[in-house]
């Protein structure tokens, strides 16, 4: 298919009346996109300060149908899921990412929880995961893959928990970009995802869980004084 | 896809006349435009936002050629390979042996509105590999054998009923008697059904609303998870897309998709914005073996550098047809092809030429509201106008209309000779309808005065007031 990309590109620059750019445009063009410049952000979270950015991230994601509970400590996360599953009248079983960050919730406090760890698959109904970073400006939580996070725990469970750290709440998605770049190679996906899964293609009637999860539940976890860091973002 | 925009004038009248069709655009006038508004009343920064939209968009239609060979080369860095195809029928092969190169039998498919412009799931059935569309819409028109009647919508000309009814012929090994009268039952139904497909399909293809020229990556804008669980699932994902959907940098992707969502659907922002880059890595439990992009040309390259390059601007929101009077009286599927509304008259011409598609161009109010909602500013109307300028030049317009409007023009040309006319004419006509003040009808009107009556002219003419005006304050 060589020969119909060189007479695309070819056919592209005719139309632009030109041939191919000069190496000096070529550069400035290469700037440009290495300068990773922000257009325009919106002011709505970027002018808030940290607390205010949480507040607006769990109203933002209340306002699109997820439930949100915020709590104390990691402790506290074991007792936050099997308070959640019952109270929604859900067994018990639940799929955990691999990550070993969800080590350090006290699991065994729970025993009655049945505990998987790993990719989900077609039985499963109820996922847990971490999150990459959350975006305050649209209540969205951003997820990466990679061997502690497969994607398929985001799609095919009906109930999916996410838990934040408060730390990784963020202002806008711009801010995501720059935690992406920071932490090394680009994923193979970067999810965003706001609410449950949602469709309007029947007379424009909004019901949930058309193909992926029917319920979101984030848990954020307010860990700043503990964890000793004031830093914003 | 077989075209039929050329019988507009009849697909409009089919559409006037069929009262589910009206029941469910008044349904959509009543929903898309109203959260669309509220959702910007919210954002104080989106007019700003417009502005740079359409700057992103086209600095990188100015530079194509550079953005398309980066994509390419980030693309192939992160593991995923590119195909370039010219036209509809390369695209096609090229989709045809990347399944076959891993024997596929079926397919899923997230919405790609240029697998629907390759005609891409009847080429597949008839190489023996089943097609099986995931988005609810796009299912529910499958069964039904239509084509998208809407941009993001894609079954919006149905109500609820026809939806159960076209469950119940397709779906036989279910209960007969069970219930489908609600939105949610059906929504459990197609779920249920579909929910096998996914997790058996050997290739999944999407659409991309943006590709990035920056990581290589393809993004697709859905709600209901069935794009994700189509990528996600089956060993190979294709992403079926064409040229102007590159954009820069990941902060271009940003300020785009901080427009799409709100002029598409007023949401804040999508259930699922996903950014995918290359096929799994090592040690990862999922994700697709191999990751290829099909870049789509199909004429859109030709309209670089011309009158008709703002429309490559498009981001496919539907903000410009959910705001359309002329799209709201007949619906989509009068435009006769794939793309309609305002950005459908002109596109469409442009894909497949005017002399098939040259009812679309003229079938508008020239209201301007599809400019006005444009999150990336598109001169919709502007361009409408350019193609009626174009079928004029070409004869391609009835002998009657054109030598009507070459003897207006010739007219309109000479002022006094324009003036005496119209005072002629207008003398004649206030003296026609002095006694009832209007005309029920009117020779060579017909068209107009069938639905309105005309008002009889009364007293002078606008440009002599004018004249008269300019005269006294000169004096003064």
């Amino acid at each position: 298919m060589s020969k119909a990309r060189e007479q695309i590109l070819a056919g592209v620059r005719r139309s632009l009346k030109r041939g191919r750019l000069d190496a000096t445009r070529e550069t400035a063009l290469q700037e440009r996109v290495s300068a990773h410049q922000r257009n325009l952000v919106p002011a709505r979270a970027a002018s808030m300060d940290h607390a205010g950015r949480v507040d607006l991230f769990v109203a933002m994601a209340e306002e699109v149908q997820a439930t949100v509970v915020r709590v104390a400590s990691p402790a506290a996360v074991p007792e936050e899921v099997a308070r959640y599953l019952a109270a929604e009248n859900l067994a018990a079983d639940l799929v955990l990412a691999p990550d070993p960050g969800l080590d350090a919730f006290p699991w065994d406090a729970r025993p009655l929880l049945r505990i998987r760890r790993g990719r989900a698959e077609a039985g499963d109904t109820v996922s847990l995961t971490p999150c990459f970073a959350a975006i305050a400006e649209t209540g969205t939580l951003m997820l990466v893959s990679g061997a502690g996070t497969p994607t398929t725990l985001n799609f095919l469970p009906d109930t999916r928990i996410v838990v934040v750290n408060d730390r990784q709440v963020v202002a806008t998605y711009e801010d995501g970009w720059d935690r992406l770049r920071a932490a090394g190679a680009l994923p193979r996906a970067v999810n965003f995802i706001t609410g449950a899964s949602r469709t309007g293609d029947i007379e424009q009637r909004i019901e949930l869980g058309a193909h992926g999860p029917r319920r979101l539940h984030i848990i954020v976890v307010d860990d700043r004084q503990k964890a000793g860091d004031g830093e914003d973002e | 896809m077989l075209a039929t925009s050329s019988t507009f004038e009849a697909n409009a009248r089919a559409g006037l006349a069929n009262p589910i069709l009206q029941r469910a655009l008044a349904l959509m006038q009543s929903g898309f435009p109203e959260r669309r508004r509220l959702a910007i009343e919210r954002l104080p920064e989106f007019e700003a936002l417009r502005d740079i939209g359409e700057s992103i968009k086209d600095h990188t239609l100015e530079h194509l050629d550079f953005y398309l060979e980066l994509f390419e080369a980030n693309v192939l860095a992160s593991g995923g390979q590119v195909h370039w195809a010219r036209t509809p029928d390369e695209a096609r092969a090229v989709v045809l042996q990347i399944c076959r190169s891993v024997d596929a039998k079926v397919v899923t498919k997230g919405k790609s509105m240029i697998a629907e412009e390759i005609g891409l799931n009847e080429y597949l059935e008839k190489n023996g590999i089943a097609a099986v569309e995931t988005d609810l819409g796009e299912y529910i028109i499958q069964l039904r054998h239509e084509p998208p009647s809407h941009l993001i919508a894609p079954a919006i000309h149905l109500m609820k009923e026809q939806v159960a009814d076209t469950f119940r012929a397709e779906h036989c090994s279910l209960d007969p008697a069970r219930s489908l009268a609600e939105a949610r039952q059906l929504c459990d139904e197609a779920r249920a059904v579909l929910r096998p497909r996914f997790l058996a399909a050997d290739v999944g293809i999407t659409g991309a609303n943006f590709l990035v020229a920056e990581t290589g990556s393809s993004i697709i804008v859905t709600n209901e998870g069935n794009g994700d669980l189509t990528q996600t699932l089956p060993r190979v994902h294709i992403v079926m897309t064409s040229l102007e959907k590159l954009v820069p940098t990941l902060e271009d992707a940003a300020t785009l998709l901080r427009l799409l969502a709100r002029s598409a659907t007023g949401q804040e922002f999508s259930a699922y914005t996903t950014m995918s880059t290359g096929p799994r890595r090592p040690g990862d439990l999922d994700g697709p073996e191999q990751y290829h992009v099909v870049l789509l040309d199909n004429g859109r390259s030709a309209l670089l550098g011309g009158e008709f390059q703002d429309v490559l601007r498009c981001i496919r929101c539907s903000a410009c047809m959910n705001h359309c009077p002329v799209y709201a009286a007949v619906g989509g599927h009068a435009y006769g092809w794939v793309y309609s509304g305002p950005m459908g008259a002109v596109l469409t011409p442009s894909l497949i030429g005017i002399a098939k598609a040259g009812h679309l161009p003229n079938a508008s109010t020239f209201c301007g509201r599809c400019e006005s909602v444009c999150p990336v500013k598109i001169p919709l109307p502007k361009m409408m106008r350019h193609w009626r300028e174009r079928q004029f030049a070409e004869k391609l317009y009835p002998p009657v209309y054109r030598a009507g409007l070459s003897l207006w023009a010739w007219v309109a040309r000479r002022p006094a000779l324009y003036h005496a006319t119209v005072e002629l004419f207008s003398r004649a006509l206030g003296w026609a309808g002095k006694d009832r003040g209007r005309f029920r009808s009117l020779p060579l009107a017909n068209g107009w005065t069938a639905v309105r009556d005309m008002p009889a002219p009364e007293g002078r003419s606008f440009h002599r007031l004018w004249a008269e005006r300019q005269k006294a304050g000169a004096r003064r």
